[in-house]
């Protein structure tokens, strides 16, 4: 082994203890973090703006940029998977009509 | 021995752990898609195989992997590496808050252990299945069935990318499998109007701070919708006070 692979080795236990350090942050301690009500409160908008925030620019954005046209497979992919959803309901079904419509678009059309 | 066997017999056998771990599997296959496109990405950024595999099965966090495959590939220094993949993983100190009211009163030892496995989808879930924060007996055995299935869909799959990496062509977007799973899941979330409008100017934010190097955009438009949330509940809450005062 080299010295690169242990610094490799070395970085990634670093990065497992940040996932571990992370989302335990405020639940490990044993005692209370102080934090006013209304934030605690307001805190339960949190999952929606993060799903958000990850889904929409992977939707609308390419290279960093809003997509100028409305001729790209993932926005009728989209359209298939909310079309799904709002018919059925299911989550599996979704990920299919999504996935699936914009495959027809990307490699049918070449969008 | 024979105590945490049994403790573990009944866990799993909870009808709650069937539930979590059947709700999960809605979700599995976005999961897996995007596993497998974390471990093809790490091995085309460079990563030795091993690394990869290392990586995958111990980090146990897709969007920091992505994020450091690449550093780590192009010999980038370890804290550069560290630093990234800590902003990336800051919405999960937000998130941390609200594991604390249903599970701060257990064992420091069985924190840690359930803080590890608290990635966005059981958090989403977690939270949508009981709203209220208070503890009760159903919520761990709900938690472990939708680890149980999360995990295991996201390690299969990404070792399964990490040995297929220069076998699955990039136009396939399999990315987008998991996109098309997360926003199914903002849709059950959208169900009324007062997460429509935090959603909305999250999104907003989101696309127009982009350019925030670290994906710090996503704290920005988690922070938004806070926001826009707290300032719904307080105008609700000025109303309803405007109500008794009229009707009283």
């Amino acid at each position: 082994m080299s010295w690169d692979d242990v610094e490799i080795v070395l970085t990634i236990v670093g990065l497992t203890a940040i996932t571990l350090l992370t989302r335990g942050f405020f639940l490990v301690p044993e005692r209370e973090p102080p934090m006013p009500a209304w934030l605690r409160e307001g805190l339960r908008y949190a999952p929606i703006g993060a799903l958000v925030a990850v889904v929409l620019p992977e939707i609308v954005m390419s290279q960093g940029r809003l997509i100028a046209t409305w001729q790209d497979a993932r926005l009728f992919g989209v359209a298939g998977a909310t079309a799904w959803f709002v018919w059925r309901r299911d989550m599996l079904g979704t990920i299919l009509a999504g996935t699936g419509t914009m495959l027809i678009f990307r490699l049918g059309l070449g969008w | 021995m024979n105590d945490s066997r049994a403790r573990l017999r009944a866990l799993v056998q909870h009808p709650e752990f069937a539930r979590g771990a059947r709700e999960m599997v809605g979700l599995a296959l976005g999961i897996g898609a995007w596993g497998l496109v974390t471990g093809v990405a790490m091995v085309k950024a460079g990563l030795p195989a091993w690394a990869a595999v290392l990586m995958s099965l111990t980090v146990f966090a897709g969007t920091a992997q992505l994020a450091a495959a690449p550093l780590l590939a192009s010999g980038a220094p370890a804290w550069v590496v560290l630093a990234t993949a800590a902003c990336l993983n800051l919405r999960f100190v937000v998130f941390s808050t609200q594991w604390r009211p249903y599970f701060g009163h257990l064992p420091r030892g069985r924190k840690l252990l359930l803080s590890y496995f608290t990635a966005d989808l059981n958090y989403v879930l977690f939270m949508r299945r009981f709203p209220e924060p208070r503890p009760s007996a159903e919520q761990l055995p709900y938690f472990w069935g939708g680890v149980s299935v999360n995990a295991s869909a996201w390690h299969a799959m990404s070792l399964l990318g990490i040995a297929l990496a220069w076998h699955i062509p990039p136009e396939w977007g399999l990315g987008f499998a998991g996109t098309v799973a997360l926003l199914g899941m903002t849709y059950t979330l959208l169900h009324d109007r007062a997460t429509w409008l935090p959603a909305v100017v999250a999104g907003a934010a989101a696309v127009a701070a982009y350019a925030l190097p670290l994906k710090l955009n996503m704290l920005v438009a988690i922070a938004a919708a806070v926001a826009v949330g707290v300032a719904m509940d307080q105008v609700r809450a000025q109303q309803r006070a405007a109500q008794r005062r009229a009707s009283a």
